[in-house]
């Protein structure tokens, strides 16, 4: 058994993990539709585990238009994670690009990215997003591409320690002896070797990701209604936080457990690594 | 010293340069015309001409940044879109409610971070397992979510504590102790969100610092001697464990400052978090570039002075 799956924090996180993708992925088997709504003054406010009048069956009740909150809560789950997952993919990619360039290539390359990365970490990370956001029309595109455009940073820093490091070792120095182009070094030799932390950096990237999602979508400049993401329905059940509190409590229990998930499978891998290093 | 301060500031400053010089070009890339939106839709080509002329949209590129760049080093930052006020009085008006609301809960997410951090690392088992769970989920609560549930506790259904605002309505007519409570009052909600969401992040960093300098062999030493183990968690490791710590103060105050922008939002808190969540849902620019710009000197200025912490704390870096 891998040593990691006898780390409860990386049962919890893989357990959580699998589930939200396997209900996302399943929606419409799990759930009925997210946007329909009943006849509204029949079907609205109903509490969670209750029935409505045509027999239907709301696990975690209903909203103000009668539109089912599990149904809501899985069809966000797509959008939250899927886009979540995504604005970590381009935070990868531009991280570690620029982590492997700056590390590899000293001189005034790399001073001037490693530059830019301490200046782009310097700056609350909320305000880029709204400020990216304000400029465009706001939806789920846009979200994925500040997101990733704002989240890279950490990992271009750890590249780039990780490369620094490797380049002088003796099989990356035996490389570039055989007359083998430098990108090719990178690519072949070097990155291969510094890939691991930024696994680490992903899983917790992947987290902070999909909290900003929600809270950009909470504000309104994310994925717009009525298409369901967790942050544009914890907003929704914010008007109604006195009559139908289930509404805004339900998405952002999803949320937590989800970023909860991502955190700790991150803890326990770099914790892994740690120990494989010793 | 004086020679690391003066290079400290001179890369804050060029932060500060680097912000605007990215706002001009953001805004430059942004879709849209704003001399055809100042003119309205029904305007002749010549009218939007003499409009781009008048905000100086013919010049060269280089020329109105360096206007641009001229008039906002000067305090001349517009007139808000939306409200007509002149952008630089209204951020003047909300940065003090910024800092007071960060500052505070800086300071009290460290203590009680810190507390609950030495607590972990000086007493391992399960009261170290209970504590990291709850650590651990502090760190994963979205803000505006918490701020929403703690809402919904405190104020409507027990209805104990304000939801909005920073004062009463009556605040101007309460004198002494009962404003300084008003206000008190007010603050409790969104002090107690932003502080309960910084602990978790404070106390899983000051565990993993203790448990570093609790391996190192001075600690073994200091055992060795005979010290009890208090004198040996206080004097010898948590001092140590703290150097790493004020450092990280400085490196965490953007991603607090961002933690602000929600909750002012939520709790309708007057700072520049929430004039600039506004600004940028009416899409008025010269409000959304000043307010900017603010959170970037004040997260600036709260860097410098979280480095000459840690010169204070660590006499290893002063040289």
């Amino acid at each position: 058994m891998s040593p990691l799956l006898r780390d409860r924090r990386a049962i919890f996180g893989l357990v959580v993990l699998g589930v939200a993708i396997l209900v996302a992925l399943m929606a419409p088997l799990v759930a009925g539709d997210p946007i329909q709504q009943g006849d509204i003054v029949a079907t609205r406010f109903l509490p969670p585990l209750s029935n409505d009048f045509h027999g239907t069956f709301h696990l975690l009740g209903t909203d103000r238009f009668g539109r089912d909150v599990w149904a809501r809560l899985v069809y966000g789950a797509r959008v939250s994670l899927s886009v979540g997952s995504l604005a970590v993919l381009v935070s990868v990619l531009i991280g570690v690009a620029v982590g492997a360039v700056a590390g590899y290539w000293r001189g005034w390359t790399g001073t001037a990215l490693l530059g830019l990365t301490d200046f782009a970490l310097a700056l609350p990370r909320v305000v880029l997003l709204l400020l990216l956001a304000s400029l465009w029309q706001p939806s789920a595109v846009l979200v994925v591409l500040v997101l990733g455009l704002t989240g890279w940073m950490t990992i271009a820093r750890l590249v780039h320690g990780e490369v620094r490091a490797l380049a002088v070792r003796p099989f990356v120095e035996s490389a570039i002896g055989l007359g083998a182009p430098g990108l090719r070094v990178l690519w072949r030799h070097v990155l291969p070797n510094a890939l691991t932390p930024v696994i680490v950096a992903a899983a917790l990237g992947l987290g902070n990701a999909i909290m900003l999602e929600a809270g950009l979508s909470f504000l309104g400049l994310g994925v717009q209604p009525p298409t369901p993401s967790w942050g544009n329905l914890i907003a929704s059940g914010r008007d109604t936080l006195v009559n139908a509190p289930w509404v805004a409590t339900a998405p952002g229990i999803a949320l937590v457990l989800v970023v909860l998930a991502a955190t700790l499978l991150g803890d326990a891998v770099r914790d892994q690594l740690h120990h494989s290093e010793k | 010293m004086p020679l690391r301060a003066l290079s400290r500031l001179v890369s804050a400053v060029a932060v500060v340069i680097g912000v605007v010089t990215l706002m001009f070009f953001l805004l430059h890339l942004a879709p849209g015309d704003p001399a055809r939106l100042l003119v309205g839709p029904t305007a002749t080509p010549e009218q939007v001409e003499a409009q781009r002329h008048t905000l100086g949209l013919d010049r060269p590129l280089p020329q109105q940044y360096a206007s641009w760049l001229g008039r906002f080093v000067q305090g001349d930052w517009g007139i808000s879109l939306a409200t007509g006020r002149p952008v630089r009085g209204m951020l003047a008006d909300a940065w003090p409610a910024t800092v007071k609301l960060v500052g505070l809960s800086l300071l009290l997410s460290y203590a009680l971070g810190i507390l609950v951090g030495v607590l972990q690392a000086s007493r391992r088992g399960w009261l170290d397992t209970a504590l990291s769970i709850v650590t651990v989920t502090l760190f994963a609560l979205p803000g505006y979510w918490l701020g929403l549930m703690l809402v919904m506790l405190f104020t409507y259904r027990a209805r104990l504590l304000p939801a909005f605002g920073s004062a009463g309505f009556d605040a101007d007519f309460l004198s002494g102790w009962e404003r300084l409570a008003d206000r008190l009052r007010h603050l409790a909600l969104p002090l107690t969100t932003l502080t309960l969401i910084g602990i978790g992040g404070t106390a899983r960093f000051v565990r993993g610092a203790m448990l570093d300098v609790g391996n190192a062999p001075f600690v073994a030493i200091a055992h060795a001697k005979g010290l009890s183990p208090t004198r040996v968690t206080l004097h010898h490791v948590l001092r140590n464990a703290l150097i790493p710590v004020v450092t990280l103060l400085g490196l965490s105050l953007p991603t607090l400052f961002s933690g602000a922008v929600f909750i002012e939002a939520i709790f309708a808190w007057p700072g520049v978090g929430r004039i600039l969540v506004e600004a940028v849902l009416a899409r008025d620019y010269p409000v959304v570039m000043a307010a900017t710009a603010v959170s970037a000197i004040l997260v600036v200025a709260g860097n410098l002075l979280a480095e000459m912490l840690v010169g204070w704390a660590d006499p290893r870096v002063r040289t």
